[in-house]
């Protein structure tokens, strides 16, 4: 699990002043705002526009174009899950459906008491070791029922 | 006395399958058993279903056991020291015959050396490519390039030297070197394999494409969903510039180079050049028309060459005097050799480099020994989401860009997925119109559009309403797709679907004949 500072202007204007001198640096500067924050906030959209000297538009475009960039914080801790051909063939399946069942929700949601947040992925590129996931971070291959319930008890905890 | 030298990867795929439990477990026996091992951790030998595969050097080379769990390491420490029989033994690495009968020029390295050691690297071969570049012309490099043959290895297989000389001949204050290292396609790890277990021969590559075009900086475009790779790839950047091979005088030569690592957002789409290349500038991955190629007008409007990450990779081996050795493997216009990735449902999945030719049956049968459920294959995909799925009657379509066009199909990125006879293919055929559908940038309507359509009437069809009607409307969409789509995500989607059709049309309802035949 990975700890966030709460959104704070004076240092998210540190960050974008940080990462501003860059070529093309919008998304250099939308990563560093999720790595510091959890998430990109609203607020932040008309600040990296300032610096870069585009339009909200065009940031905001930028911003929701992309799969990776978040609107509001996940849960404590994020699953993600490949959905991929590899993994398909391979049981993915039912590993999808299981840990949907085991947290009751569907893919692309957040627990009601924001633990967990379960995302689909489209491919970890271990897809000779397939299903796999990630877990904040951590990569994990070879998925069986056994393997997906400890994921989850971890991610519950 | 020296101590024993160990190695196991810090390949992603040997971690998702527990190696860092592995060290810590064989590091935890050797302090028990008051035994001094140093632990390399390298790249991945691509022998996946050993993994965590642990190897020591011995005088005779280094002997392999795998898969080593958490629980095996301290009896295989002990076989270790002991030089003893272990279950898990699998004798010397090279000997393994899925490992032998490769044909390893990209890949010689990798699993082999130190990913984080340059000089590592550079007793490996390191860098000959390189100090060879810096002693010959621009055209000269061209010209080696042009004769190995090399074509764009991530996917449209166009000739790696035509495009580097039509940025070489471009006049322009500033050029670029961009590597897409947004490998999306399903069944596919071979440029995260070698970014991750031979980072320098990626970064070689690239600085001998800047001195040959005449570009001064690089990017290399890796996707956010491969942080190990991202990490490597920093730090043997890193390293480069401490040793001189990047930064303003390249190995102390006139040519200045350097390199940087631009992390992607988790749009498969960013995967196409243009896409990629606006990505890079900051903005939506949306694709470019061409013309202006990005030969011409790339990055930031100026000439660049975007090549994929094997792409980059196979230069050292050419540069280094094998130019027409790498053109004297392969078959037809298909020259060198291929990094072939087997995944899915294999029993023996991995990273095999061969040359062109090989035919998809001995891929599947022989060297992947059919599925890890032990069921009859089905179907195969090769080339990613957007290639199509073949039959066992096609297994005898040989690895080569034309044969597999020829066929209806395509290698792309050398991905070949592998699917049990549990495979439901009206699904999958739905499943790609899905993923169109998800990860279309919008700009065309055929694809933005037309995917849409596409799972819609799949579900139709799933739901047995009006089958042979609605078979025609896929068709047409399809048609519409391939013929009118900017690029090739949604151009190329109609080939799982219409493959999955043509091959297995049983899945998808009652053919109008055995209705008939029934009534």
């Amino acid at each position: 699990m990975s700890v966030y500072e709460s959104w704070d202007a004076q240092r998210g204007a540190e960050i974008i002043a940080e990462n501003s001198h860059v070529e093309g640096a919008t998304l250099v500067i939308l990563h560093a705002l999720q790595e510091a924050f959890g998430y990109v906030p609203e607020a932040a959209i008309p600040m990296v526009a300032e610096a870069l000297n585009l339009s909200r538009a065009e940031v905001h475009g930028t911003f929701t174009f992309y799969h990776d960039f978040r609107r509001k914080p996940a849960g404590k801790h994020v699953l993600k899950l490949c959905r991929a051909e590899a993994c398909q063939a391979a049981g993915g399946d039912a590993v999808a459906a299981r840990a949907e069942a085991k947290l009751g929700i569907k893919l692309g949601n957040t627990t009601a008491d924001e633990r967990v947040t379960l995302e689909p992925i489209y491919c970890l590129g271990l897809c000779a070791t397939a299903p796999s996931a990630m877990l904040d971070g951590r990569v994990i291959g070879m998925l069986d029922e056994a393997r997906v319930d400890a994921l989850i008890a971890e991610a519950q905890q | 006395m020296s101590s024993l030298r160990i190695f196991i990867p810090r390949d992603a795929g040997a971690i998702a399958v527990g190696a860092d439990e592995t060290v810590a477990a064989l590091e935890q026996a050797a302090a028990k058993r008051n035994a001094t091992i140093e632990i390399v951790r390298t790249g991945s030998r691509g022998l996946y279903w050993l993994e965590p595969m642990v190897e020591v050097a011995t005088p005779k080379g280094r002997v392999a056991f795998g898969p080593v769990k958490e629980a095996d390491a301290a009896s295989v420490l002990d076989a270790i020291l002991k030089d003893g029989p272990h279950a898990l033994r699998q004798g010397l690495t090279e000997e393994i015959p899925w490992l032998k009968r490769q044909t390893r020029l990209t890949f010689a390295r990798c699993g082999i050396i130190d990913p984080r050691s340059i000089d590592d690297y550079r007793a490996h071969d390191g860098y000959k490519g390189l100090e060879r570049a810096l002693t010959l012309t621009s055209d000269a490099i061209l010209a080696d390039v042009t004769t190995s043959g090399l074509r764009g290895r991530g996917g449209a297989g166009f000739p790696t030297g035509i495009k580097w000389k039509t940025v070489a001949q471009t006049s322009a204050g500033q050029k670029y070197i961009v590597c897409n290292a947004d490998e999306g396609d399903s069944g596919t790890f071979a440029d995260r394999m070698i970014m991750e277990g031979d980072p320098f021969v990626v970064i070689e590559g690239m600085t001998i494409a800047g001195i040959a075009v005449g570009a001064t900086k690089g990017y290399v475009y890796i996707r956010s969903e491969y942080p190990h790779a991202i990490e490597a790839m920093n730090a043997a950047i890193a390293a480069g510039r401490r040793a001189g091979y990047l930064g303003s005088g390249v190995c102390g030569s006139k040519h200045a180079f350097d390199l940087e690592v631009r992390v992607g957002a988790g749009a498969y789409v960013c995967g196409e050049e243009t896409s990629l290349l606006e990505s890079l500038e900051g903005r939506r991955g949306i694709v470019r028309a061409k013309p202006p190629l990005p030969a011409h007008k790339g990055l930031f409007g100026k000439p660049t060459v975007i090549n994929n990450v094997l792409s980059f990779a196979a230069i050292p081996f050419i540069l280094a005097g094998g130019a027409k050795a790498y053109a004297d493997y392969g078959m037809g216009r298909s020259r060198g050799t291929m990094p072939i990735q087997l995944a899915g449902n294999v029993k023996y999945g991995g990273l095999f480099e061969t040359a062109f030719g090989i035919t998809l049956g001995e891929l599947i049968d022989n060297v992947g020994g059919g599925t890890r459920t032990g069921r009859p294959v089905r179907a195969v995909q090769v080339g990613g989401p957007l290639g199509a799925y073949f039959p066992r009657a096609l297994f005898d379509t040989p690895f080569d860009y034309e044969a597999f066009a020829a066929r209806d199909g395509l290698i792309g990125h050398a991905g070949v997925v592998v699917f049990d006879d549990t495979v439901d293919m009206a699904k999958q055929a739905r499943f790609a119109m899905e993923f169109c559908a998800i990860e279309s940038c919008g700009k065309c309507t055929p694809c933005r559009i037309g995917s849409i359509r596409g799972v819609e009437t799949i579900d139709r069809i799933r739901a047995g309403e009006r089958v042979e009607q609605n078979l025609a409307v896929v068709e047409d969409l399809c048609n519409t797709m391939k013929f009118g789509s900017l690029c090739a995500l949604g151009g190329f989607t109609p080939y799982p679907v219409m493959s999955a059709l043509t091959h297995f049309r049983e899945d998808f309802g009652p053919a109008p004949t055995s209705l008939q035949a029934a009534e």
